[in-house]
């Protein structure tokens, strides 16, 4: 029997983050995600390939804006984001906490180090150039010179950790003016959608980030074979799917992510910025 | 700097010898000069000079004889509450509601201008287009706001562009009245560069046009402040090789008294002063005058103003 | 009488509050001086006094640099590079919050205009430390090495021109890559930086991480010559970067000097003319020309004299000089007396010299330190006025025929800051840069900062760069 002097909580909807809308999904199917010891926690959309559909036309809409943006401002916008979710930082404690049935200790550390995650990429956004563009000195009268450039849309699958993981995977993409289709972890996909929250929030634009829950094998094939998404991360796929996925992803010639770190906590090397940019060489006469 | 213009050549190679507009530094300077502070009394003035340049504008296919009589009252008596409002400088239409705007405006020295061509698109043979300024002006238009041929411009066809500007300023001068004054539309959008913008300003001046303006209203981009500029530059230029003073409009776009009075400071601070004055520039608008007026009644009252207290047209 | 008068639009001197007096910022607090004295800070544009000031004597230089070995030894220098980042970013964060404050404070010290302190000097500061924030966990992956270290504790002297984004120039790299720093702002323009002190309070910021000590040239010399500082920054002028850099030669201490520059600004006759005429008026006339890479000397192709130079008149006479808090206001205040006096001096020689003078129109204000905006005409490259640095609002205008003699009589200077370039042909641009011995080079743009892009000078305008990847070398161990 419920203590009739307890306050009765506000449950909150988890639903899909599309455009910079919530939306539940076009099927209108959820699934339940439930704690550590299998109680309720709340049923989240799940998603259908025809959301997976809108997110892809959504984030390629929001492409030239984001991609055109100085690498001061994404940087400045990625940094605020990282204010809001400092903001956040015991609801998503509490969340990990209902989720995965750790101390709070444990839950502080992933919230920090996913948080710290997210100001170190931020920081990347004006500086990638000048680690990984150069001047070619090339033999003749030319000045040639090479920039990266972002790739496009980039569909990512979280792994399958409530958080830390999952901000590791999204911010590299974004950071350099890529747009993402996200599929957050099967299990633990609530604290993706709080991230949502934040995203929705801040000042990132409508589109950036697309973050779909539900089942990752059913959206992954849609994902993986689409045409107008040009990288993807297959972390998150279900082990008995990578190889079909990384085929389908052939079809056009996408950037393909899939290396799993052995400590998420650990810093990050360049590889996942990197993998998201194309490089642009460009020649040009020198002479009077 | 006088120019022969007898063959495509020299049109070309003129236009075209003219000096490079880099983007990056027009957008610079015409966002600096939108940064001026322009408050007081400086800010009252500009407000009224704002308002007697308007040239209160409707150019819809659903224009009806009452919606154009209705337009004219307001343009002028544009605020019932304050008789000292100026009265704006123009009514804008299209050619078969000329008379009624004309009957409206008797005696008032409000001018009619009317939009010919085939505005807005321009895209008919050039008898068509000529029938159609004859008709306003026959009609009693005082002023002829036409639109050059982006297709032919954007294909290099200068000669083309230039010939039919001609015809239509011949066409603005029916026997027996004063000569129409000619506006020459460029429709800046879609001539996509500020090198384009400049080549077409000359070229509309060098055939005769009295004004230059930006466009149509009909597409975005419309007016902005650097093409503006650009134009102002121009205009500037021109006299100075021809000791002859083109006037200059934007049209649309333009919904705040705070554009409205950055567009001056940019008129003051390029071609200068000589051209504020309503004879020789205008702001193509329509919801602007409400904006212009609730900011005059500001300063006036001392506290803001809402729609309620404003007339619609 | 213009017919459209701009009224004056002042920005209101209320969103600072100036203390009477102010100490020095040493270990986190601000203290009185051991063995120092007070001098005051005036407002170049009306003389008055804003505050008074503390000299710092040799005690509390020494005490400064103890409090920043002492932070750097048992707190920064051992705290994680994303921690670092933190207060960076915090600072930056603060500076954007209290952006106006700061920018009528430095209009009022230095007598710029606001417009520009609020919309370039301000901006540009925070800019700097967000940008280095962003380097200070990321060190290893900047071409350094494995695990770049820091160099100790850092001494710099700034000068008076844009006080507050020097400061940030400074500081920013340095506590990025793990130092810290003690710094010398100018004598005339201390209030930013004491304002800055306060920022660091606000940000929690380790004590001793930052100590600003004020004072005039003897406060810089004993700073720069303390045996307990390991790595010397100046910005300044040649004559005493070449006293620093003989001191530091003397002491092996690693230095870094951003000195003058009499740069070309070099329109061809395929320059998108509005524009070089803007980039010329840029290059010489904001900040009043305190600017050690302004464009001082106007290289205008002999074909395109005649209508560059009636245009830019005709822009001339456009700019408003006046109260520097009056938000229309173009040409503010000459910063000191000193100054003012270098400025009337040299253009009386470039008169005597032979060169044509011309000043638009102007009304001087009666108080104050003003200079009307000067262009001389008929210069050549044997003249005074084209080889000496005036760092005031006038521009030595000659001529040249070819890119080749453009690129001769711009090399023609023992300075190598800075360069501009006008033309519309891209190659002539690359060819014009790779021939100018200039540090910076602006083509078709002129006087653009930004914390991603390097500067600094070659020949006698220094050495070391500030700025993106390759200033963070000043500041390492590497």
């Amino acid at each position: 029997m419920p203590d009739t002097d307890a306050r009765v909580a506000v449950r909150k909807t988890y639903k899909l983050y599309i455009g910079g809308a919530f939306p539940r999904s076009e099927s209108g199917r959820s699934y339940v995600v439930t704690d550590s010891r299998g109680g309720f926690l709340a049923n989240a959309a799940r998603a259908s390939r025809k959301d997976a559909r809108d997110a892809v036309s959504a984030a390629r809409r929001a492409f030239p804006g984001w991609s055109s943006a100085t690498a001061y401002n994404r940087g400045q916008v990625l940094y605020r984001v990282a204010e809001l979710l400092e903001g956040r930082r015991a609801q998503f404690v509490s969340e990990i906490r209902a989720a995965e049935g750790i101390s709070a200790a444990k839950a502080e550390t992933f919230v920090d180090a996913a948080i710290d995650r997210w100001v170190w990429y931020a920081g990347w956004s004006d500086k990638i150039a000048q680690v990984r563009g150069s001047s070619n000195p090339v033999a003749g009268p030319y000045f040639n010179f090479s920039l990266p450039e972002p790739a496009g849309v980039v569909a990512v699958l979280a792994p399958q950790g409530p958080l830390l993981g999952f901000v590791s995977v999204v911010a590299p993409a974004i950071v350099t003016g890529n747009t993402v289709v996200a599929v957050a972890s099967e299990r633990y996909p609530l604290p993706a959608i709080t991230l949502s929250e934040v995203l929705a929030t801040s000042d990132v634009p409508a589109g950036v980030v697309n973050v779909l829950t539900g089942r990752v094998a059913e959206i992954a094939p849609w994902l993986a074979s689409h045409m107008d998404v040009n990288a993807i991360d297959l972390t998150g796929a279900p082990s008995s799917m990578a190889d079909d996925l990384a085929v389908a992803a052939t079809g056009n010639l996408k950037r393909v992510v899939a290396d799993v770190p052995s400590d998420w906590l650990a810093t990050p090397s360049l590889d996942r910025i990197l993998a998201y940019l194309e490089t642009k060489t460009v020649w040009h006469p020198a002479a009077r | 700097m006088t120019v022969t213009l007898e063959t495509g050549r020299d049109l070309r190679g003129f236009l075209h010898g003219l000096p490079g507009v880099d983007r990056v530094g027009a957008e610079a300077r015409a966002a600096m000069l939108a940064s001026r502070s322009i408050k007081t009394t400086a800010k009252q003035w500009a407000l009224d000079l704002a308002i007697s340049m308007i040239d209160l504008t409707t150019l819809e296919g659903q224009d009806t004889p009452g919606k154009v009589r209705a337009l004219c009252a307001k343009g002028k008596q544009p605020d019932p509450a304050d008789p000292t409002a100026p009265t704006v400088a123009a009514i804008c239409v299209y050619p078969d509601l000329v008379r009624t705007a004309k009957r409206e405006l008797e005696n008032t020295g409000i001018k009619v201008a009317s939009v010919a061509t085939s505005f807005p698109s321009g895209r008919a043979g050039l008898d068509v287009k000529l029938a159609d300024v004859r008709y306003a002006v026959a009609e009693g238009a005082d002023e002829v706001d036409m639109v050059i041929d982006r297709g032919a411009f954007l294909a290099g066809n200068y000669d083309l562009v230039y010939s039919e500007i001609v015809a239509v300023k011949e066409a603005c001068d029916s026997a027996g009245q004063n000569q129409a004054h000619l506006k020459v539309i460029l429709e800046t959008g879609e001539l996509a560069t500020y090198d384009n913008v400049r080549r077409a300003s000359w070229l509309a001046m060098l055939a005769g046009a009295d004004f230059i303006k930006t466009s149509t209203g009909k597409i975005t981009p419309a007016a902005t402040l650097p093409v503006t500029l650009i134009m102002l530059e121009a205009v500037r230029d021109f006299r100075d090789a021809h000791g002859r003073q083109v006037g200059v409009k934007p049209a649309g776009g333009i919904r705040t008294a705070k554009d409205a009075i950055r567009y001056l400071v940019l008129v003051n601070e390029t071609a200068g002063e000589d051209w504020l004055d309503p004879d020789w520039f205008r702001l193509g608008a329509s919801s602007l005058l409400n904006d212009l007026l609730m900011q005059r009644t500001r300063m006036k009252a001392g506290r803001y103003a809402g729609p309620d207290y404003f007339t619609v047209d | 009488m213009a017919k459209f008068e701009y009224a004056p639009a002042p920005e209101s001197r209320s969103v600072v509050s100036i203390a009477e007096s102010y100490g020095l910022f040493i270990d986190g607090k601000f203290t009185g001086t051991v063995d120092g004295r007070t001098f005051k800070t005036i407002s170049p544009a009306t003389e008055e006094v804003l505050a008074e000031v503390t000299e710092a004597g040799p005690a509390d230089v020494d005490r400064a640099v103890q409090a920043a070995r002492k932070a750097y030894e048992q707190t920064w220098s051992r705290m994680p590079g994303r921690d670092r980042a933190k207060y960076l970013f915090r600072i930056a964060r603060v500076v954007q919050e209290r952006s106006r404050e700061l920018a009528v404070l430095e209009s009022l010290d230095n007598g710029k205009p606001i417009r520009e302190s609020r919309d370039v000097d301000i901006p540009l500061v925070a800019a700097h430390f967000f940008y280095h924030a962003g380097w200070a966990d990321k060190l290893e992956f900047a071409g350094y090495g494995p695990d770049p270290r820091p160099l100790g504790v850092a001494g710099q002297v700034i000068p008076w021109n844009f006080p507050m984004l020097m400061l940030a120039w400074k500081i920013a790299p340095a506590l990025a890559c793990g130092n810290t720093v003690v710094l010398k702002p100018a004598e005339t323009t201390p209030l930013t930086a004491l304002a800055f002190a306060e920022i660091c309070q606000q940000a929690d910021l380790p004590p001793g991480v930052v100590n600003i000590v004020t004072g005039a040239g003897d406060t810089g010399r004993t700073l720069v010559e303390h045996p307990g500082v390991d790595k010397v920054a100046f910005t300044g002028s040649t004559e005493v970067g070449k006293q620093i850099a003989r001191s530091c030669a003397i002491s092996h201490k690693k230095n870094t000097l951003e000195l003058g520059g009499k740069a070309a600004n070099i329109v061809f006759e395929d320059a998108p003319i509005d524009q070089a005429v803007e980039g010329i008026v840029n290059g010489i006339f904001f900040n009043q020309g305190h600017v050690c890479c302004a464009g001082s000397r106007l290289l205008v192709q002999e074909s395109v004299y005649d209508e560059v130079l009636a245009s830019l008149r005709r822009r001339l006479r456009t700019l408003r000089l006046g109260d520097p808090l009056d938000k229309n206001t173009d040409v503010g205040a000459i910063n000191s007396a000193a100054q003012l006096a270098r400025i009337r001096e040299l253009s009386d020689i470039g008169e005597a010299e032979g060169a044509q003078r011309w000043s638009p129109p102007c009304e001087l204000p009666v108080r104050g330190f003003w200079f009307p905006p000067t262009i001389f005409t008929g210069v050549s490259q044997a003249h005074r006025i084209a080889r000496e640095e005036i760092f005031g609002p006038v521009l030595s205008v000659l001529t040249f025929r070819t890119p080749g003699e453009a690129v001769e009589k711009a090399n023609n200077t023992p300075y190598g800051l800075s360069a501009g370039v006008w033309t519309e042909k891209g190659s002539l641009i690359l060819w014009m840069a790779s021939q100018l011995r200039a540090g910076v080079v602006w083509a078709n743009t002129f006087n653009r900062f930004d914390p991603a892009s390097p500067f600094g000078g070659y020949k006698e305008s220094g050495y070391g760069r500030e700025g993106g990847r390759h200033g963070l070398e000043a500041y390492l161990d590497a």
